[in-house]
Parts: structure tokens; C-alpha cells; sequence
């Protein structure tokens, strides 16, 4: 039993995510593989107040990703608890 | 906004016998969050050390509060580069329920609710170093600040004091938790500012 503590939307992810991908992924579509959740990045919750980037999942807040900034580099963690569709241009 | 590097922003300086290199002083007692808070009830509550061998030690929260008490006093550093000096607090040592403990294991990942895990050598939780510790300031532990009960390691960076603690597993070989598979450091000593792998 849990209730959400403070968290942003998906949408903050545009800035840092932008580093290590080279298309939008707050345009993105996610699959919860735990949960059956279904929607957009943006519906994902993010916390920010930690020694790293958490998202977790709007369903069932499952870790979607972890991203840490090292002196040695990105440190990107993508949870493998579902699939993420990224728009791309034909 | 660079939501990876932001830290909080307070004061400078400070005590250099007191305050680690790269952080600053803080008053408040920020929150870091991972996830949702736990919301765990004490009349479930357990704490459980399982050994290398799976023997189990279990404790109630009822057993927990029938043990010693003790009263450390204590200032706590978070790689987020706020220090908070002066803190008090009131738990059980880890050597009084590591007392019947019968362990040859070096290293112990530790347990939340919500599934939080870190990782840290077995005798840094030893001779009065650590404490299952469920007051704060005089007052029962804060959910947000990691109530009923967390771990105290104040001599390591803030992520090993695990909030919500659950258990403790006892390792020979070193097992990285939530924050040290992502980069950060396994050992984690404010004051050789061990902050990432490989510092
Ligand atoms: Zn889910």
C-alpha cells in the first residue's frame, strides 16, 4: 500500500533524454509488460529529487528507467518492464 | 533545468571538520524520493536478517521497540551535497540484533518496501557504527523520511541508510543496489567524496 509522493510528468524527460536519444521520446509510446499499461510518455511519473532520474510506470509504478549523470557518463537504465515505441520519420 | 545534476542550493562553507568536501549545509531535512511512499503499518511490520546460509532472524515491531534503545546523535551527508549536522535519533544498534546472528558473510544488501536496495560492507554496520532507527528529533519517524523505520548509517552517504527497511541479506560476494547499478559508488564515504563508481 502506497500513496504517490511527489512526482512530475513525462514531459521533464525531453531535456535529459535528449542526450541520449536522438528522437523526441516524450513522443514516445510505452507497454507496461507488468501492468498492460498503454500511453504516452508523458503520462509517466517522474522523480527528480533523487540522486538519479526515476520514472516509473502510471499503472502500477513499476521502474521504467533510471538515468544517472557520472563523471564517467550516462548511466541509462530502461527497466526492461515493457516496450517503448519511438516515432521515427519514414 | 538539468533535472540530473540539479542539486539542492543552500549555503557554502561551513565547518571543514564537519561538513565533507562538496557539500553544504543544510537546516531543512529534504526529501529524496525514488518512488511513492510506503505507507507501512507497525502492526505488520518485520524486520528480517537472512544469513548466507538462509538462516532467518525476524523481529516484530513490538520485539524491535522490547530492545535496547539507543540515542545517537549524529550529522548526515547526501550525495545530493546537503549535510545535516546535529541530527538525533533513536533506534536498535545493528550489533544487538547482529548479536545471535551467526554470519562469516563480508557484505549485506539491504531491503525496503517499495523495493529500494543498497549495499554495504558487513562491518560498516557493526561496533556502534548503524542503527534500525524508527524516532526522529524526539518524534516517530516521518513516512517520508523513511517511518516506521529506516537504516542508519550516518558515516556513509545518505542513499545507504535505507528508508522503509525490511531486511537485510548477508553476502559473501557484494551484490550492487538501486543507486550503485546505476553508477553510483559501492562503498560511498563523504569524505573521500566517494560519490560515483570509480571515484
Ligand atoms: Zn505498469
Amino acid at each position: 500500500m502506497s500513496t504517490p509522493a511527489t512526482h512530475l510528468d513525462g514531459n521533464v524527460l525531453a531535456g535529459p533524454l535528449s542526450e541520449v536519444f536522438a528522437v523526441d521520446v516524450t513522443a514516445a509510446e510505452r507497454h507496461c509488460a507488468h501492468c498492460g499499461d498503454h500511453g504516452a510518455f508523458a503520462r509517466l511519473r517522474v522523480y527528480t529529487d533523487g540522486p538519479g532520474l526515476v520514472v516509473r510506470c502510471p499503472g502500477c509504478e513499476v521502474l521504467v528507467l533510471r538515468l544517472v549523470r557520472t563523471p564517467r557518463g550516462l548511466v541509462l537504465d530502461l527497466g526492461g518492464t515493457g516496450c517503448i515505441t519511438l516515432p521515427v520519420d519514414d | 533545468m538539468n533535472l540530473i545534476t540539479r542539486g539542492f542550493h543552500g549555503r557554502r562553507g561551513g565547518d571543514p571538520t564537519r561538513i565533507p568536501p562538496g557539500q553544504y549545509e543544510t537546516h531543512d531535512f529534504p526529501v529524496l524520493t525514488v518512488g511513492p511512499t510506503p505507507r507501512v503499518d507497525t502492526d505488520t511490520w518485520t524486520f528480517t536478517i537472512t544469513t548466507e546460509t538462509g538462516a532467518r532472524h525476524t523481529w516484530t515491531w513490538e520485539q524491535l521497540l522490547a530492545l535496547p534503545q539507543e540515542s545517537p546523535h549524529t550529522d548526515i551527508h547526501c550525495v545530493t551535497r546537503w549535510s545535516k549536522l546535529d541530527t538525533d535519533w533513536t533506534g536498535v544498534s545493528l550489533d544487538t540484533l547482529l548479536e545471535d546472528v551467526e554470519t562469516t558473510a563480508e557484505y549485506a544488501l539491504a531491503h525496503s518496501h517499495g523495493g529500494y536496495t543498497t549495499d554495504l560492507p558487513l562491518q560498516d554496520l557493526t561496533d556502534g557504527q548503524a542503527w534500525i532507527a524508527h524516532t526522529f528529533d524526539g518524534h516517530p519517524l516521518d513516512p517520508e523520511h523513511g517511518g516506521p523505520a529506516r537504516l542508519l548509517v550516518p558515516h556513509l552517504y545518505f542513499w545507504k541508510s535505507a528508508k522503509w527497511i525490511s531486511g537485510l541479506t548477508l553476502l559473501d560476494e557484494d551484490e550492487p543496489g538501486f543507486w550503485e547499478q546505476a553508477g553510483y559508488h559501492d562503498y560511498g564515504d563523504p569524505w573521500r567524496e566517494q560519490r560515483y563508481r570509480g571515484d
